[in-house]
């Protein structure tokens, strides 16, 4: 169990390492401390370790899909409340229904540009604690280019 | 002198003959001393004398002893035609009694005189027969003539007297005639009054006070019908004519038809008059009436019969199969056409012929023959008999029945000759038929095999194409997020660069830096808009539906694309009908269609508005969006190319729209599956319009 600071923790599950690297690089830029997760497995472990605010769950994983490892999330006490946002690149219809039923609270389908990620965290974070939230600095002045 | 007195005093007062005969034989007998005597007379009108009188005789022979007038042997008869006086002595010996008549005075002797008033030989009307033998003196002859005349007188008054009677009878003799003859008859002075009417007629005619109303008032319309029968005119019209005359029967009303006959009769004393008689001809009439009917019927009954006579012969002669009537002795008695052609010689046929014909005739006879012999009431056989036109041999069935009297005799018998020939052919046809019916019954249950095995084949095609479509769905959706995952970390890390997160860059590297993003960008569009196609086309794009607002939905998908709008310097309006209610449709798949149409219209305007209209149309219950905008424009040959995948009109590499050009057709193919439809009306160089046209209520 690592020390809590100030800072908002998110649990980043995926297994891709450069998304995985590509968010927490700026999740981290943005104010937050990120733990890493490469599958479902790890993840379960490291919630129950870390107890971050709020985990970002990819939901094609290996060992343990995000699916599962949801479920078995929101099934456990200790991580029950945790909110978790389903991230992924699998854009079907009935994808995003699987999720709200596996005990996602929230949905992000890839590509999802790093700020975008923010913002929403950000959403979900600003109705539950807002003073760990007020620290982070807006990633709103760096507009998007397109 | 006192004796003759008595005499014609006694005649006084005697009117009858016998007593006038009696009492002067009496005298006679008792004044003259003739004894025994007897008179004989012939009445009016008989041809025999009978006794009136007798005096000195006993016995009931007296009374009834007659002399015949036509008994010509007897001396009697010879005394009376001639006028003879005769004496007939006692006879002497048996041979004597022969030339006497016999007579009540027997064997004694007799005078016989004739009695008549005047000489004539023709006026004698009785005979004396007096007793003795001694001859008559003159005082007989004055008594006979003195009795002559008072008989004589005593006829006359009788045959006087009898003639009135006689009248008298006769007449109502006639009357009980008239009476009772059934037909009335009438008797009517020229004026037409009732002169003498049967007791018929007089029901007809007459009727008395006491009667009914009904009965007189018929009793009046048949005088007055038989007055106008008997007025003078139609009398002489009518001569000795029949007539009919109808009457009604006064005792129940029914009508009655006379036959009236009338006659004019002359009687100088009484004037002329009219005779009718009526003969009652209802019987008659109804009875001719009736035998008119029956004969009509006969007639009807004959010419049914002739009609069914001749039907059945014309269906006998019609019967292909030959039929033969035989009689109980063998004998052909009747035989239709085609009969005929098998057992009889047409004339001028050749020898061969006849041969047939003759053994036909043989085969058939010795049937025949089995028939009569056996108790069989019907025999079925079969009997080779040839045509005899060509020799062919011609198997026939024969079906033979025996036609019974009533009384149980056989009659006739009838046979029906059914040519086998045709069955024998027909059943080896059958037999041909069976066997190519079987044959294609084998083929067509290999065909069957044959197609069981190509439907199981594309059974499991199809299964196999099942699989794959699912196969490139799942491929699809791989590919879609192996496409993004990388795709995620380029854009990721470029809009990192471009932020700064890793330190400042400069300006020329910032803008290679955007040239990345927007590509990436545009890359990731290309493949959502793939995956989208391919998830309509797998039929894997869901419905969901749900009430929609329009104006909301356009005011979302105008702020959404604000950034765009700011960007482009154009002007965008809202035209929104007040009257516009909630739709029933897929709200997310309205939004697509409808950022679609407006990032088109800002994409391909460059200068003046965009107008986001949408009306109500409640006689189709739908709701039209249209987007109008002034820009470029589609000429109107390529209107219906827009909506094709992968069409951008301008295809070079250099071109100056981006997009993927996928977007109007997944437009279109949303529309579609919301049950709306999207359509274009467009001039080049003045602008265009889309139009999304949606049903208030969609399907699901």
């Amino acid at each position: 169990m690592t020390m809590k600071s100030d800072r908002p923790r998110v649990l980043l599950v995926d297994d891709y390492p450069d998304a995985r690297e590509m968010y927490t690089e700026y999740l981290e830029f943005s104010g937050f401390e990120v733990v890493e997760a490469g599958n479902g497995k790890e993840a379960l472990q490291r919630a129950v370790d870390t107890a971050p605010d709020i985990i970002l769950m990819d939901l094609s994983l290996p060992v343990m899909d995000g699916w599962e490892a949801t479920r078995r999330l929101k099934a456990d006490e200790r991580t029950a409340s945790i909110p978790v946002v389903a991230l992924t690149g699998h854009a079907l219809a009935g994808i995003s229904e699987g999720a709200k039923k596996a005990g996602c609270d929230a949905f992000v389908t890839k590509p999802c540009l790093p700020e975008d990620l923010v913002r929403e965290i950000r959403k979900i974070l600003g109705c539950r604690s807002s003073s760990s939230t007020r620290k982070v600095r807006r990633s709103g002045k760096y507009a998007k280019s397109s | 002198m006192g004796a003759r007195v008595r005499l014609l005093e006694g005649f006084i007062g005697r009117a009858r003959i016998a007593d006038a005969a009696q009492f002067a034989l009496q005298w006679l007998g008792e004044l003259v001393g003739i004894r025994p005597s007897l008179c004989l007379v012939r009445p009016l009108g008989e041809q025999s004398l009978f006794v009136v009188g007798s005096y000195g005789l006993s016995g009931g022979a007296v009374d009834s002893f007659s002399v015949s007038l036509e008994d010509w042997n007897n001396p009697l008869v010879t005394a009376f035609t001639h006028r003879k006086e005769l004496f007939f002595p006692a006879p002497q010996v048996a041979s004597d009694r022969k030339r006497r008549p016999t007579t009540p005075l027997e064997d004694l002797a007799f005078h016989c005189v004739p009695l008549g008033v005047s000489r004539a030989a023709d006026d004698v009307f009785g005979l004396l027969l007096l007793g003795g033998a001694a001859p008559l003196h003159s005082e007989l002859h004055w008594f006979t003539g003195i009795f002559s005349q008072k008989i004589d007188q005593v006829l006359r008054n009788q045959a006087t007297t009898e003639g009135d009677r006689k009248q008298g009878r006769e007449r109502s003799l006639l009357y009980s005639i008239i009476n009772a003859v059934s037909d009335p008859i009438l008797l009517t002075d020229t004026e037409g009054r009732l002169l003498i009417a049967n007791a018929r007629a007089l029901t007809l005619f007459t009727a008395s006070e006491e009667e009914s109303e009904g009965r007189r008032g018929a009793v009046r319309m048949n005088n007055m019908l038989l007055s106008s029968a008997l007025s003078s005119k139609a009398i002489e019209e009518m001569s000795a004519t029949r007539r009919e005359l109808l009457l009604v029967n006064p005792v129940d009303g029914s009508d009655l038809v006379f036959e009236f006959l009338s006659t004019i009769t002359e009687d100088p004393r009484q004037g002329s008059g009219v005779v009718s008689i009526l003969r009652n001809v209802t019987d008659l009439r109804r009875a001719s009436e009736e035998i008119e009917e029956n004969y009509r019927k006969m007639r009807v009954a004959e010419v049914q019969a002739r009609a069914e006579s001749d039907r059945l012969n014309l269906i006998i002669d019609s019967v292909a199969d030959p039929i033969v009537v035989t009689d109980a002795a063998g004998a052909t008695s009747l035989m239709n056409e085609p009969a005929e052609r098998l057992f009889t010689i047409p004339t001028g046929a050749s020898e061969i012929e006849q041969r047939w014909v003759q053994a036909n005739d043989a085969h058939f006879s010795s049937f025949i023959a089995g028939m009569l012999v056996s108790a069989d009431q019907r025999r079925i056989g079969e009997i080779g008999l040839s045509d005899p036109g060509t020799g062919e041999a011609m198997p026939v069935e024969a079906i033979a029945g025996k036609i019974l009297s009533d009384h149980g005799e056989l009659t006739a018998v009838v046979t029906i000759l059914h040519d086998q020939r045709e069955a024998l052919e027909k059943a080896r046809l059958y037999e041909q038929l069976k066997q190519a019916s079987d044959e294609l019954e084998r083929k067509i249950q290999a065909a069957t095999a044959d197609i069981a095995q190509q439907n199981e084949l594309l059974r499991r095609q199809a299964i196999e194409l099942e699989q794959a479509s699912a196969l490139k769905s799942q491929f699809l959706a791989n590919m879609s997020h192996e496409f993004r995952t990388p795709l995620n970390a380029m854009l990721g890390y470029t809009s990192m660069l471009l932020q700064g997160v890793a330190g400042p860059t400069e300006p020329p590297v910032r803008r290679q830096l955007s040239r990345i993003e927007s590509n990436g960008r545009h890359l990731l569009t290309i493949i959502n808009e793939i995956l989208d196609i391919s998830r309509i086309e797998a039929g894997r794009m869901p419905l969901q539906m749900s009430t929609v607002r329009i104006p909301d939905l356009v005011g979302e998908v105008k702020s959404e694309l604000e950034p765009i709008i700011m960007r482009s310097k154009l002007t965008v309006t809202l035209d929104i009908a007040k009257d516009l209610t909630p739709i029933t449709t897929d709200r997310q798949k309205v939004k697509q269609i409808l950022l679609n149409l407006l990032s088109n219209a800002l994409k391909f305007t460059h200068h003046g508005t965009v107008t986001i209209g949408a009306r109500r149309n409640s006689k189709e219950r739908t709701v039209t969006v249209l987007v109008t905008d002034t820009g470029i424009g589609i000429a109107q040959a390529d209107q219906d190319r827009i909506f094709e995948d992968f069409r951008q009109l301008d295809n070079s590499p250099t071109r100056a729209y981006s997009g993927t050009g996928l977007g109007l057709s997944i437009c279109r193919r949303l529309a579609q599956m919301l049950d709306g439809r999207i359509s274009v009306h467009s001039q080049v160089g003045k602008g265009s319009t889309f139009t999304l046209t949606l049903p208030t209520k969609g399907r699901r």
